[in-house]
């Protein structure tokens, strides 16, 4: 996983509230047997129309979002279904953080698991990103910060998802290093079902 | 220590406590132990993988239960039970998960054997889902085995990673929230009617960040199937659970499951059961008390689950949403659903009726459907599924005779699986087409491309699939039935 430590970039705007996980990628894309070349297929359902083309409408297909690593999005991001593709499909088509007012539970774990930095701000600063489409973002995780024109906050994040997004490291790696208390828990516990 | 010297727990506090490995702290998660890990083909090939990348084995088979739901055809099967997938990809994923049980010696149901079926109908059926467990499976209505006291949630495939190579979880506690329902549930008001109005109560996000617990006087009369029917869309509010603290309707419905314990570890464990409550004076982080009485049945007329009416009533009007925010969301769903401002609900044409998924598709959905179709036809140009939840759910309906009864009145009887909760297998509504389900989610195109979905009870499913719109179950139901409701 490649560390996250700074990041400036132009920031897409979804404005809508509870976007879905549904939404980010539709589970007709769900078939697959990797993670690779979701991207494509990211908000397949507002981005393109019945017959595959790109609506023009939609603010992905925007020239100026070429090359957008930041997506801004309303309230409740991610909520729905616990697909792991969602943060896949986003990563593959290059994003490398999403920023709310409100990120659901299983997106934002999700997230950090695969170099996602999911940034929760306060409702004015929100407010003040949504109304930047296309505008330039400066996320950085090691001062937890979030600054823009006329926008700069701090935003708060639980300290063992940022150190592996700072280091670029999975979770695993710390849970395996539990075995002995593991195997110690199992013992206590047996005769429980466990 | 004596008990007055230590502060009174919730149900959720002490499932929390005996599954902690290692406490939290300020720099790291507390890692939590999984009693019981649910596998299926959808979201776990990618783990599977991780877990060969890194040469890791599988830490406990013995706790770990995969099975075939998501992408399983469910068009009924040849003379010799065969089921024929056409989904190359399906096929691919299916076959992956087969090779990755045998590889890792994981336990599986495939598709076509007597427990196959949705993994949150399976679990419970088995007897593997019991009170004080930790459960988790790659999908977010893991939530549903909450039902019976244990602490259920969803996961994304990373973590399926994890629970497979360590059998634990790295997790924040959550917070609580008690959700009191008084009174009782009127005739022809089901578990899922009352989960829509939670839902609405506390919106799509109220819950995030908390493991809900159900409690009052309606909890306490309702079956284990509308108690799993309740947790099972908890996460519709964003909830991380939902729990419901184990009474003798639990162990009534988990004694001589074949799963569950028997003989002398079948009195231990009731022992251990009946204890698993929320103490008299303690706290929980936030609470919101329902009236049971005064719900009717709902029904969603957005794409959320949080937007929903008695489907007595009318469409809301933007117009009377003061937060803007709000309002284009309303409007944006009123477009996308086809609906006018203030149009009554009753009458609204529909196009298909879905009944079955892991929220609605048990025993007890399929005779509430039966008794609403029995004797009836279904309205000309309506297309009517009936997926039973799993294969012992199929074989239970087909004893009772349910199977004639759906086919007579002109429904398709089909093989169990998740089929057009999700549209993976090929199970969808039309572009623009509108359906009355039975299942959790009416997000856009959840139940195919350009889909409209109107979430709602058996019962209310079963009243549109006979009148060709939306009905009230009600008008519908006679006097008897009524009365035994």
């Amino acid at each position: 996983m490649e560390p996250f430590r700074t990041l400036t970039s132009r920031a897409v705007v979804l404005p809508r509230s509870d976007i879905d996980t549904d939404q980010i990628i539709p589970a007709r894309f769900l078939k697959g047997t990797t993670r690779e070349g979701l991207g494509r297929w990211l908000f397949a359902g507002w981005r393109y129309d019945a017959q595959g083309a790109p609506r023009a409408e939609f603010p992905l297909n925007d020239p100026l979002a070429k090359g957008a690593r930041i997506l801004i999005a309303g309230p409740n991001f991610g909520c729905g279904s616990s697909r792991e593709h969602a943060p896949w499909a986003l990563v593959d088509h290059g994003f490398r953080a999403v920023i709310s007012v409100s990120i659901a539970d299983i997106f934002r774990s999700n997230a950090v698991k695969n170099g996602l930095l999911p940034v929760v701000v306060d409702a004015g600063s929100h407010r003040a990103l949504l109304a930047q489409p296309f505008g330039d973002v400066t996320v950085d995780l090691e001062a937890r910060e979030v600054a823009a024109p006329g926008v700069r906050t701090r935003f708060s994040i639980d300290p063992f998802a940022r150190r592996c997004l700072l280091d670029g490291t999975d979770e695993l790696g710390f849970l395996l290093a539990q075995a002995p208390a593991i195997t110690a828990h199992e013992h206590s516990r047996r005769g429980e079902g466990a | 220590m004596a008990p007055s010297e230590l502060p009174a727990r919730t149900l959720f506090d002490r499932i929390w406590q005996e599954h902690l490995v290692r406490p939290e702290t300020e720099e790291t998660p507390a890692v939590v132990f999984v009693d019981l890990h649910l596998v299926h083909e959808v979201t776990s090939p990618q783990a599977f993988t991780m877990l060969r990348e890194r040469g890791l084995r599988v830490r406990r088979p013995d706790l770990t239960l995969a099975t075939m739901d998501h992408s399983t055809p469910t068009t009924p099967a040849g003379p010799a039970g065969e089921m024929e997938i056409t989904d190359v990809e399906c096929r691919v994923q299916l076959d992956a998960l087969e090779q990755n049980c045998r590889d890792f010696r994981i336990e599986l149901h495939p598709l076509g054997t007597e427990h196959q079926g949705i993994v949150h109908v399976i679990g419970p059926e088995l007897g593997l889902t019991q009170p004080g467990r930790t459960i988790v499976c790659g999908d977010s209505h893991t939530s549903t085995h909450g039902a019976f006291g244990a602490f259920a949630f969803g996961i994304g495939t990373s973590e399926v990673a994890h629970v497979l190579a360590t059998q634990c979880l790295l997790q924040r506690r959550p917070r609580s929230l008690e959700v009191r329902v008084n009174g009782r549930l009127g005739p022809c008001v089901t578990a899922k009617d009352l989960v829509l109005a939670i839902i609405a109560r506390l919106g799509v996000s109220g819950g995030t960040g908390h493991v809900l617990e159900y409690s009052g006087e309606a909890i306490r009369s309702l079956s284990m199937e509308a108690r799993m029917t309740l947790c099972n869309m908890s996460i519709e509010a964003g909830a991380r659970a939902g729990l419901i603290a184990p009474d003798d309707t639990t162990f009534e419905y988990l004694h001589g499951r074949p799963r569950a314990p028997r003989g002398r570890a079948w009195d231990a464990a009731l022992e251990r059961w009946r204890a698993l409550r929320t103490e008299p004076g303690a706290r929980f982080d936030a609470s919101v008390e329902i009236d049971a009485s005064a719900l009717e049945p709902t029904i969603t007329f957005g794409t959320n689950p949080g937007m929903s009416a008695p489907v007595s009533g009318r469409v809301p009007d933007p117009e009377r949403e003061r937060e803007p925010a709000a309002r284009r969301a309303l409007e944006a769903a009123l477009r996308y659903m086809g609906l006018r401002p203030g149009q009554p609900l009753q009458g609204h044409p529909i196009d298909v009726v879905f009944i079955g998924s892991c929220t609605n598709g048990r025993l007890s959905d399929l005779r509430a459907a039966a008794s609403v179709l029995q004797g009836r036809k279904v309205a000309p140009g309506v297309r009517v599924l009936v997926v039973p939840g799993s294969r012992q759910v199929k074989r239970a309906a087909e004893d009772e005779g349910l199977h004639r009864l759906f086919l007579e009145a002109g429904a398709e009887w089909r093989e169990p699986g998740c089929s057009m909760c999700i549209g993976m297998n090929g199970d969808q509504v039309p572009p623009g087409r509108s359906a009355v389900s039975t299942s959790n989610r009416n997000f856009e195109g959840r139940q195919g491309p350009g889909a409209r979905t109107f979430l709602a009870s058996p019962l209310t499913a079963a009243a549109a699939a006979v009148t060709g719109a939306l009905a009230d179950p009600r008008m519908l139901v006679d006097a008897g039935l009524q009365r035994s409701a």
